[in-house]
């Protein structure tokens, strides 16, 4: 049993604990204080001390709620997760599946490709799909996958490209663990290859599906690499398609910091909200048994 | 503690990917439609890959008309204008993201280890309430950190500096859970109090007896860590104004957004990607066998 040692865990937590205060509970605190707050133009908003910041309340996160253009946005990418989360994570669980089933053959190649797109950033990817969207090179013809209607779908494309793999190992890797027996005693009990799926592994995978699940909302909620890598392919997607995309254009081009900190405090509420919900949900159906 | 069945589930974990295919001994049938699919998968993820490889052989004018995946004979011209760029800025791009992604991701590493260790092998007021607090920074998302870590760099002079895109990089909530299960797992308590009763101080333990039994672990922290920050486009995008500070990521997607109506641009734009890849493709392949997830697995339940 670890036993006390005066300040020695302290000390080793201390870069962690400092780390943490600098660049996560400060940052947090100060996007809270700017949400508060405004610039105020005192007369012609010349000279020195025209501008005060001044306290003001709700009025941003009221403003951020409210506003017509995030709720487009938030329509955009609900709709756009719904669509990864569903495909991206059906697929991981559905290749985890069959890689740990004993009839497949060149298991080690598929398991190698379909992670590899874990090793090409964002950006790369989003650039290569958007060629490949180009109708000028794209080697699918008769779709137009830049308009306005299939821009979702083919955005939706490079974020279950990209993130298919990572999640399907995590969900291997926790069915390695199961032990065989298992399957022993349930093939003696007569019981084929799918029913093992969807009776044994399925079941103990479920906090691993709940865990891959929550980080990927937490991931798709904040979108923000993919349309922006898209935006000089095509004209369909605006400067605030997502959420985190206008907090930039508010941050960085129209300069309103207030705004894009109590819009960021919007989207930190949902996300932890529909985390949460979700985490609710499942585990009142998946640990209500045990 | 869990300690001793996380210390079978990884001994499990790092055996089993070898042995278990040779111990089924009887072999059932060939299953045509798994294989099948999950080659479809493969294809399909090998895809925008292959096309790249491929286009980036092609010179300016063949990217138009040559077939999508026909070869070209323009890969050394490519490379030449891409060298070429405003003074081979490309190759400083790809510095600085070994510069980041590296640096980042060792010292996040050591961080993690430490931090892993502390909380798995003491007893002390106040761990619980440290562990919940580091582990809740997981559910926190970066875009409520990104702009006011810019503004609190930018009043210290920082932004648009390395150390900007370094610094808030290093802690990594997820490593230090993982290191603490490793850490639980892979160091004997027994070992720890053997040093203590030679008069080995807790720094010396640290150094001599933990961090070296953490190694297999800390590798693995450490490869999802350089890929992270390798990948990471936000902060460095936010935090950098002079492209002689840009990592691949930020690079590439100004080379784009000058480009994109100037088809003449996008020979280097492909190439540069192509390049941007080699080096975690490469990666990726050499160091498999570290590439496991399954530190988390004693714990996800």
């Amino acid at each position: 049993m670890p036993s006390k040692r005066g300040a020695a865990p302290y000390v080793f937590l201390a870069p962690a604990v400092t780390l943490f205060t600098l660049f996560l509970a400060v940052p947090i605190g100060y996007t809270v204080y700017l949400s508060l707050r405004r610039t105020k133009v005192k007369g012609l908003g010349l000279g020195k001390g025209a501008k005060t910041e001044i306290f003001v309340g709700w009025d941003n996160l009221k403003t951020a709620v409210t506003d017509p253009e995030l709720w487009h946005g938030w329509e955009r990418v609900v709709g756009y997760g719904a669509l990864v989360l569903v495909v991206m994570l059906g697929f991981a669980l559905l290749f985890a599946l069959l890689l740990d089933s004993a009839h497949v053959r060149l298991s080690r190649f598929s398991r190698i490709s379909i992670f590899l797109p874990y090793a090409v950033p964002g950006v790369v990817a989003s650039l290569l799909w958007g060629f490949l969207y180009l109708p000028g090179m794209t080697p699918i013809g008769g779709i137009d996958f830049l308009s306005p209607t299939a821009v979702t779908y083919s955005m939706a494309n490079i974020a279950v490209w990209g993130g298919t793999g990572f999640n399907m190992l995590v969900l291997y890797t926790n069915l390695r663990a199961i032990p065989q027996e298992y399957y022993e005693a349930a093939r003696m009990d007569g019981a084929g290859e799918l029913e093992i799926a969807f009776r044994i592994k399925i079941p103990i995978l479920t906090p691993a599906i709940i865990l891959t699940t929550v980080f990927s909302i937490i991931a798709t909620i904040q979108v923000f690499t993919e349309p922006t890598t898209l935006r000089p392919f095509s004209n369909t997607i605006s400067s605030t398609w997502s959420p985190l995309m206008k907090v930039y254009r508010d941050a960085f081009v129209t300069g309103d910091l207030y705004s894009a900190a109590a819009t960021s405090l919007v989207i930190a509420a949902i996300s932890l909200v529909l985390s949460f919900g979700f985490l609710r949900v499942v585990r009142g159906r998946a640990f209500g048994e045990s | 503690m869990t300690t001793q069945r996380d210390r079978s589930r990884i001994q499990e974990a790092l055996t089993v990917g070898r042995s278990r295919h040779a111990a089924e001994a009887p072999r059932r049938p060939l299953g045509l439609a798994p294989t099948g699919l999950l080659i479809l998968g493969a294809i399909y993820c090998l895809l925008p890959v292959s096309w790249v490889l491929v286009s980036a052989t092609k010179s300016p004018g063949e990217l138009f008309t040559l077939s999508t995946f026909q070869p070209g004979t323009g890969l050394f011209s490519n490379l030449e204008s891409l060298n070429a760029y405003r003074g081979g800025v490309f190759w400083l791009w790809m510095l600085n993201t070994l510069i980041y992604a590296g640096g980042g991701a060792l010292l996040s590493t050591l961080v993690s280890a430490v931090s892993g260790f502390a909380l798995a092998k003491y007893r002390f007021p106040g761990r619980n309430l440290i562990f919940n607090i580091l582990i809740g920074g997981i559910l926190v998302p970066a875009v409520v950190l990104a702009i006011p870590q810019y503004l609190l760099f930018s009043k210290l002079g920082l932004a648009d500096t390395y150390w900007a895109v370094l610094l808030p990089q290093i802690l990594h909530p997820y490593s230090i859970y993982l290191a603490r299960i490793y850490a639980a797992a892979a160091i004997p308590d027994s070992l720890l109090e053997a040093g203590r009763i030679d008069g080995a101080t807790e720094f010396r333990l640290l150094r001599r007896v933990a961090l070296p039994l953490m190694i297999p672990g800390m590798v693995t922290i450490f490869l999802f860590q350089f890929v992270a920050i390798w990948n990471n486009f936000l902060l460095p995008f936010i935090m950098l104004g002079d492209d002689h500070k840009f990592p691949l990521t930020v690079g590439l997607y100004t080379l784009l957004a000058a480009g994109a109506n100037q088809p003449s641009l996008y020979n280097l734009i492909i190439t540069g990607a192509l390049l941007s890849i080699i080096p975690l493709i490469a990666l990726f392949l050499t160091m498999q066998r570290y590439w496991r997830t399954d530190l988390s697995s004693g714990a996800v339940k």
